[in-house]
């Protein structure tokens, strides 16, 4: 019995080991990649001859990706807080009080998830030019967070209603308002959740390509996926290049999972399961 | 309106006035602009009825590109189902380097999709490519994945499946750390074992997990756009368009912006057609086994 277990064990390691060089090979590709000089023709399965930095030298005295990372984190950070804010507090009623009009809005909100981004695209890019909200930080941030409420309201609906309503009760007696009671007592008791929702809808705003793409023309306002963009279609030689430029903008990503494991995980099963 | 106010339901109108503004509203003007001719900026429009949506029949590229939006999202979803899966069965088991491997798989999750594609390019591309050196390595000629339409397509769906494999591995293993080791305590006492056991208790118990994972990969499967940019810009030949890239070509490319429309109109209700099929499936599903 020992020996089948020690047998099991191994079986089980050597099979992990080679999954994880299935997943782990083009991560390891695209560094080699950005550790060669263009002029370098050897496979892009060997390591260096020598230790090359200039691609991340060169992009980062260029600059744009480093413009566009602080452009990805104000966008991220504005849209981020209209989501938290504006989609806790549709959660609140949605979950305290049942009624017709509110189910009619909950229905609203989750056929609304179900709107394909492409669908929207060609309606929406000629109102955004009518109201001039392209190339400008609001108009992207507002229609992130657009797309970023219906989630958050259905994760905040399904928490709130496990929370007592006492707490509500009690507040309203010793005076506090709606709002008041949201704010002061039920929004603190809201954090396990705000940070699913911060987390999954940060890594979905950080990545977004197609928004941004459409929305932010001007060269000073590109996000981190369309300088990669960029760098993949015009120095179409230059693939050391890109191939930094893209490290370096799925680093803070990488960096943040690095830290905060546990809940990402717990976001995509939350996110996941009703 | 007193009552409303009371009730504090207008906690939710931020929310549904920046939904109705920047997602209904467009979506209306998608479907009004679906019935005109229009180049996407000039003044002048026609309003042609269905025209553009009669086009879709005559249209060779739309139905090669509806042909591959299936197996985007059909064959993806087979794919990462059932290594999702095997991974979660097999990652459950306590061994070293576990958790190690679960970190390493679900990884790519984090990434952009048009990043995973042009990191890809680096795997796939003919000369050079990291997938055809190792090829050569082995004495075996090199192929060209993405020259032709057949392999394009399943090199896309391959890429869409590996990167978010994580995902599904990680709703199964919610789903089977939340079966009660009971159930596999009376299963023993009536000698089931090994497939016996993950046929009759381990699989139906996943159903609400499954349920979730199959209706999540089909929606992002039926919308996959990014990785496709990056890796054939929908090409060789418009080969292997989804409805997602048709979209944006003919609207961004060819300027036919009341095509476009259609075909997003007609993109978003047939993935409500199937989400709602399959969710209808799933239910009656769970319903059976009470």
């Amino acid at each position: 019995m020992k020996k089948k277990q020690r047998i099991s064990r191994l079986s089980h390691m050597l099979v992990s080991l080679l999954v994880c060089l299935v997943y782990l090979m083009p991560f390891y590709v695209v560094l080699m990649v950005s550790l060669k000089p263009v002029s370098d023709t050897s496979s892009r399965l060997a390591p260096p001859a020598s230790l090359y930095l200039q691609n991340y030298a060169k992009a980062l005295q260029n600059g744009q990706i480093l413009n566009a990372i602080k452009n990805n984190a104000v966008i991220l950070v504005l849209s981020v807080l209209v989501i938290v804010v504006v989609g806790s507090m549709a959660a609140y009623p949605l979950a305290r009080v049942q009624s017709r009009a509110n189910e009619l809005v909950r229905r609203l909100f989750m056929g609304i998830m179900m709107i394909t981004p492409l669908t929207i695209l060609v309606g929406l890019y000629s109102i955004l030019s009518r109201i001039k909200a392209i190339s400008t930080y609001w108009g992207i941030v507002l229609v992130l967070s657009a797309f970023g409420v219906p989630m958050a309201v259905f994760l905040y609906s399904n928490f709130i209603s496990a929370i007592p309503k006492e707490l509500d009760e009690a507040a309203m007696i010793d005076g506090a308002g709606r709002l008041k009671t949201f704010f002061l007592v039920i929004f603190p008791q809201l954090g396990p959740v705000t940070v699913t929702v911060v987390i999954m809808q940060g890594v979905t705003i950080w990545n977004n390509y197609l928004f941004t793409h459409y929305i932010l023309q001007k060269r000073e306002l590109f996000t981190v996926t369309q300088v990669i963009q960029g760098y993949f279609s015009t120095t179409s030689s230059d693939y050391g290049g890109a191939a930094s430029v893209a490290i370096l903008g799925m680093l803070p990503v990488v960096i943040a999972f690095a830290f905060l494991q546990k809940y990402f995980i717990q976001g995509t099963v939350d996110s996941a399961i009703k | 309106m007193k009552k409303l106010f009371r009730s504090g339901a207008w906690f939710y109108l931020p929310a549904l006035l920046l939904v109705a503004f920047f997602v209904a509203y467009p979506f209306f003007n998608a479907v009004c602009i679906s019935f005109v001719r229009w180049n996407g900026y000039s003044a002048s429009r026609t309003f042609i009825g269905l025209g553009n949506y009669l086009t879709m029949l005559g249209d060779r590229v739309f139905r090669s590109t509806f042909f591959n939006t299936l197996v985007y999202g059909f064959g993806s979803t087979a794919l990462d189902v059932a290594l999702g899966l095997a991974l979660a069965v097999f990652l459950d088991a306590k061994f070293p380097g576990r958790n190690l491997t679960r970190t390493v798989i679900y990884l790519p999750v984090l990434i952009s999709g048009l990043v995973m594609g042009y990191i890809m390019y680096f795997m796939f591309q003919y000369s050079h490519g990291a997938l055809n050196d190792i090829l050569l390595l082995f004495g075996l000629e090199a192929v060209d994945w993405l020259a032709d339409r057949q392999k394009a397509v399943a090199v896309i769906t391959l890429v869409n499946s590996w990167q978010f494999v994580g995902n599904t591995m990680i709703i199964f293993l919610a789903g089977l750390q939340s079966i009660p080791r009971s159930c596999y305590e009376a299963a023993e006492l009536d000698g089931a074992v090994g497939w016996q056991r993950f046929r009759n208790i381990t699989l139906p118990l996943l159903l609400p997990a499954t349920s979730s994972a199959v209706i999540l990969n089909l929606i992002g499967g039926l919308k996959l756009y990014e990785i496709i940019v990056a890796l054939t810009g929908g090409g060789p030949a418009k080969g292997s368009h989804s409805l997602s890239t048709f979209i944006a070509d003919e609207y961004f490319s060819s300027e036919k912006a009341g095509y476009a429309a259609a075909l997003g109109v007609f993109s978003f209700v047939f993935i409500m057609v199937v989400a709602n099929l399959v969710n209808g499936y799933f239910r009656r599903k769970e319903r059976e086994q009470g």
